[in-house]
Order: C-alpha cells, then structure tokens, then sequence
C-alpha cells in the first residue's frame, strides 16, 4: 500500500508533523472545513458578522503628510486597526469560532503571546456562546496584566503555562496537549497562519478579506494596484491576509517585514525568515530558529505579537520561490515608527504594524513620485501605549 | 532479525511479556542516565527505551516537560546521547530504542543520523511528531541502516489508516493508551483490550501499550493482552524525588524488578 501523499505543503514546507493521537481531528477538520466554508449558509452568516459585528471592510487611507514627509512614493494605510478589537485577528476568529460551531464543538481553547489572538477568541466565543480556555504563558500573564482581565472579563478561562520559556511557544505546546486530552469536543483555535496542515490555510483564507478588500479599494481611489505591499510578519497571518489575492499579480512587489529585536547579529531577534532554518515547530515544517542541536531558541522583539521563533510555512515557500521578499526592522527603528505615525497621520500603530511603517520609511524616498506603497496596519497601538511610554521614558534618561 | 524482533521471538517463547522502562536521557545528567540503565537491564527490562530531550515536547505531560528542561540544563545534546549508547551497547543485551522530537533528529539530517544511529548499536526510534506521511526519507534510511522506526498508534487513529501503520511499523507498534499526553494515571483507558486485539486480527506484528501506566497491577492487566507494556512517567518521577543519583538508581532498579515480576 502506498502512503497517501498529504496535501497543504508549500513546496518542501506546511504538512503536518503531530504525534498519532492528533491526526485524525486534523483529518476530520481537513474534510469539514471546505464542505462547511463553501456552503452558502456559512459564507452568509460570516459575511453578516464580518459586516455587521467586525466593522468590515476596513478603511484604506491615503497618508498625505507621511507621503510629503517622505517625498517619495503615495502611501496607502489599509487600516485592519479600525476592526473590532483592534486588529485583523478578528478576521480570523470570528470565522473559525463559526467553523468550531458548525462542526458541533462547543469548546474552543487557544494560545495567545501577548494576549491579543486570546482577546479575539475570546470575544467570538462570546459572540457565539462557545465555551472558552485560553492558554498564556507566565511571565506574559504578567507583563499583560490588562488583557487577562479582559479575556476574564468576556468569559474565558485563562490557564498559566509554566513551562518552557512561559511564553508564546509554550503557550501553543500546552494548547496542543490540550486538544490532544480533549480531542473529541474541543476546537483548537490557532492565531496565525501556522501549525498543522490545514491550519495554515484555514486561517489564511479567513484574513484574505484584507488583501481581496484592499485590492478593490485601490483598483477604486487609484485605478490601479499598488507597486509594493509591506506587511510585518510574526506568524505572518496579517501578511499572509494582505499577500495571498495579490500573487498572481506579478508586478505587485510583496516585502514581509519580520522583528530584528536588538539586530540580527545580537541573537536576540524574531526573524525566521531571515535568519532561521528548515525546521519542525508545532506540527509543521517550516523556517524556524533553531541551534545546530535542534533545540528552539526563544525568539526577541519589543512587539510581543512578532516575538516567535517559527513563521507560516508559506512564507517560507513565497520567500524560497522569490515571489515575496522578507526584510527587518529593529525595536528601535519600530518604537521610532510608532511616535512617527501617531505625529504625521493621527494613528497610532500596533508595534507589531510599526516594523511595516518603519520599512516603508527606508524605501519609500527612493521609489517614483507616481509609485504607490500600501502598509498593512495590522493594528492599533492602545494595547502598547504604557510599554511605549516606559521605553520613550528609559529612553531619555539614558542619553542624559 | 534485528535485537527487538529477536527480543519479542524469546519472550513469545516464554510466555513472556516485554517490560519497557524508558527515562529520559541526561536527566539529571548523562552518567546517571548510564548508571540508571544498567540498573533497568540487571533488573529485569526487556527493551529500554531513551529519551531524547528537546525544547519544545508538545505531547508530554509536565512530569516529562520537567525531565526533559532538567536534561537540556545538563547540556544533553543529541550526540551526546548517541555517545551514551555507544557506552552502554557493550555492556547491555537488550534493545535500546531513542525516542525523540523530528526536528533534534532531522537537525542531523536523515542518512547522518541513521548512520550514526547504527554505528553506536541503537536498535529503534521512536519519533513523536513525525508520522509515515512525512518521514518517508527519514523511515527509509533507518531501515537501510537495519534500525527499526518504531510507530505509534492511539485510540483515535481510525481503521484505515491502522492497516498502513502495523504495514510500516518495525519492531513493534507502540499504542498509546490514552488520548493526551503522557503521565501516570490511575484509570486505564476503557476498550484497550479490545483495540489491542483488533490490531492483532490484521498484524502479528508485537503491540506494546504505554501512556499513563504506573503501577505492577497494571502491568500486569496490559500483559494480559498485549505483548509489553511501558512505564514512562512514574520512573521519572522516583528519578526527580530522588536527591542525588544513587538513591535513585536503587529504587528505579527495585521498581522495575517489581514491575517485571507482574509480567513473568
């Protein structure tokens, strides 16, 4: 008997590296997910609450003093911070919250980093009378004190992750023992384009509105498509979200900025894509930064959001294939970013969104008057105002 | 005929069922793993199995998560527990099977790995996140190597896909008895017996049971039915109550005496 090729690799990466106990619920998800998100009962429904309770579509804004700042190419904001919650992630849970639902689970556990992926879940499961586990590591429960009181507050369970590092990373390893204990009524809800096959596609096709949205507003103000996107990578689903309708438009450049954290050179950064290699990480193979033993190393970033040692497995193939350019951005240059566009446009960006505008900065200059650059603003920046001030504040006295 | 197939012939002979002790390896450190061994082997392990630590072990319990962080703290690498069975072969008759994550032995490479493997008399592996769909190069250069990779099988893996496990595993299959993740439970999971014998009715492949067995009586209740049964979580346990190695060594080599004794 021949084993039976698996789909959802992207060239030699994705697939679905998991212990035995979890294949079949990855399997009974593989056949459910395409029956039930095609079928038009659930492509209304998640229409409706994408409209009606996520706040979609999303503005697209022309930044007008940033692009004379600049002096160089128009600068398009798609702006996935006016969503509900704050972020793009919504986009994501609100559609396999409804899955979870429409598959008969009625319990749905998630990780979460910093905290926001564990807000969102927890706002749709509230939506959607689920029951709701999150799971956080430590030492993020305490530097986001706030968010776990918010998750608490929309209903959720917030488990402490002791493990590990008490992070991101342990966060999903205890999530996954989780749905391995529980397989036969919980729906894992993953946060980014990550993980097992299908996973990365699943939450791909649910942030693709970004990219379908953003598409059909430039084609309105422009007339045309833009020149270049630039969307921050952790996981890489916002990126993915914004990239994925655009990839057969060959002369759309797309550029994924990923977390340099305090430089490339020191180790302490986020950049899988740039400095990681083939690896295997939470059931899928993909770029990952890992030592010459095979052990992960935990990542580094001021963004708690790109703070992740492993990156969605098609980034990695859009990187090989060339058809995607990955770059980075420091904390510095992000925190600068963040004050630069709360001055020049009046919104102020999710650290994670800055590494894009930070990026955008570097080229725009260079590029043609008649160019148009579109930064995805994956989010807003509340969420991050009191590290920011903290780290402004540290900031000053150090050069005194 | 490799060790563990010739292992499971003797036992079969006998009327024997295998007892399969595994610890992790480095944990506290490399030369108690070797004392820790020998101990298992003098005292009546049937095939021992050692487990390779790595950072992010998503299918272990805390008790495992704890013993693999105390190993990496001990710096255990990969070629350092391949070092540890080069010791130990000589001195030990039994089977020794690695049981570890894809990407520690992938970051070797697979043929390098195998290669390896071989050259320091390792019997099986037992990879946890890697399933037959992925590790097609992997499997292969195990088997060129004469190694057994070692499967594994749960109570949600459905029919279908068990006939092209028991087609593909080597050694034995491993059938974990419980959903979730490792650690020693005092319920054993219902409808074992049975699962066991249904993969029995299309393999004569070896089946050994483990996930959550802790105890003599339990042993013994899987040696009713099945050809081994490994016992994982509680020996680490008397391993990280003990406070220095060898106390340890003494109640590990007790314990596993005991829990043979429940198989003979």
């Amino acid at each position: 008997m021949k084993v039976a090729e698996i789909p959802g690799h992207f060239g030699e990466y994705g697939g679905r590296y998991v212990p035995e106990v979890l294949i079949a619920a990855l399997q009974e998800l593989e056949e459910a997910y395409p029956k039930i998100s095609q079928s038009g009962e659930f492509r209304a429904e998640l229409d409706g609450l994408l409209a009606t309770y996520a706040g979609r579509p999303t503005a697209l804004t022309f930044a007008r003093r940033m692009t004379d700042d600049l002096g160089g190419a128009k600068i398009y904001l798609k702006r996935e911070d006016l969503a509900h919650t704050g972020a793009h992630k919504i986009n994501n849970v609100v559609g396999q919250c409804l899955l979870a639902r429409y598959m008969g689970k009625r319990r749905v556990i998630a990780e979460t980093g910093a905290g926001q992926h564990g807000v969102a879940t927890a706002t749709a499961c509230a939506l959607l009378d689920l029951e709701c586990e999150v799971y956080m590591g430590e030492e993020d429960i305490e530097r986001q004190a706030l968010n776990v009181f918010r998750m608490e507050l929309l209903g959720a369970r917030v488990n402490p992750v002791s493990s590990g590092s008490k992070t991101l990373k342990d966060a999903i390893n205890e999530a996954m023992r989780d749905w391995a204990t529980n397989i036969r009524n919980t729906y894992y809800c993953i946060g980014s384009v990550m993980g097992p096959h299908p996973y990365p596609t699943i939450v791909r096709d649910f942030q693709r509105v970004i990219g379908i949205e953003a598409r059909q507003q430039m084609l309105d103000v422009e007339g045309r498509l833009p020149d270049v996107l630039i969307a921050c990578v952790g996981g890489g689903s916002n990126a993915m979200g914004l990239f994925h309708p655009f990839i057969e438009d060959e002369g759309v450049q797309m550029i994924g900025v990923e977390a340099a954290g305090e430089g490339l050179e020191s180790g302490r950064h986020g950049a899988a894509l740039s400095a990681g290699s083939s690896g295997v990480l939470h059931g899928m193979r993909s770029l990952v930064l890992s030592d010459d033993d095979g052990q992960i190393f935990e990542a580094h970033s001021v963004s708690a959001g790109l703070d992740y040692p492993g990156v969605g497995p098609e980034h990695a193939y859009l990187r090989d294939s060339g058809r995607a350019t990955y770059e980075t951005a420091d904390d510095e240059s992000a925190l600068d970013s963040f004050v630069y566009l709360s001055r020049m446009e009046g919104i102020i960006p999710a650290l994670e969104s800055a590494h894009a505008v930070a990026y955008a900065r570097t080229i725009a200059p260079g590029l043609a008057r008649d160019a148009i650059v579109l930064i995805n603003l994956s989010g807003r920046g509340d969420k991050d105002a009191p590290q920011v001030r903290d780290l402004l504040a540290a900031r000053k006295s150090g050069s005194h | 005929m490799g060790r563990i197939a010739d292992r499971f012939a003797q036992l079969r002979g006998r009327g024997e069922r295998a007892l399969i002790p595994f610890l992790t390896a480095g944990d506290p450190n490399l030369p108690t793993t070797e004392a820790l061994v020998l101990a298992m082997a003098e005292a009546g392990a049937d095939l021992i199995e050692v487990g390779v630590p790595f950072s992010d072990p998503s299918a272990e319990g805390p008790t495992i998560q704890r013993s693999s962080e105390r190993a990496l703290r001990s710096g255990t690498t990969l070629r350092g527990v391949l070092k540890l069975i080069q010791n130990l072969r000589p001195k030990v008759e039994q089977p020794l099977v690695l049981m570890g994550y894809a990407n520690v032995f992938l970051a070797m490479g697979e043929r390098n790995f195998a290669a390896a493997a071989k050259e320091v008399g390792v019997d099986g592996v037992i990879t946890v996140d890697l399933p037959p769909e992925e590790g097609q190069l992997f499997f292969d250069s195990l088997i060129e190597s004469g190694i057994d990779p070692i499967l594994l099988a749960s109570p949600t893996t459905p029919e279908s896909r068990m006939e092209m496990l028991v087609e593909r595993a080597r050694g034995f299959l491993y059938y974990v008895s419980l959903t979730g993740v490792t650690g020693a439970r005092k319920e054993m999971a219902a409808g074992l017996e049975e699962a066991v014998s249904k993969i029995r009715e299309i393999s004569g492949i070896p089946v050994c049971v483990g996930f959550g067995i802790s105890t003599p009586e339990q042993v013994a209740e899987v040696g009713r039915f099945a050809d081994g049964a490994v016992v994982w979580s509680a020996l680490v346990d008397l391993i990280e109550a003990a406070e220095t190695p060898g106390p340890a060594v003494i109640s590990v080599s007790e314990f596993v005496a005991k829990l043979k004794g429940a198989l003979r």
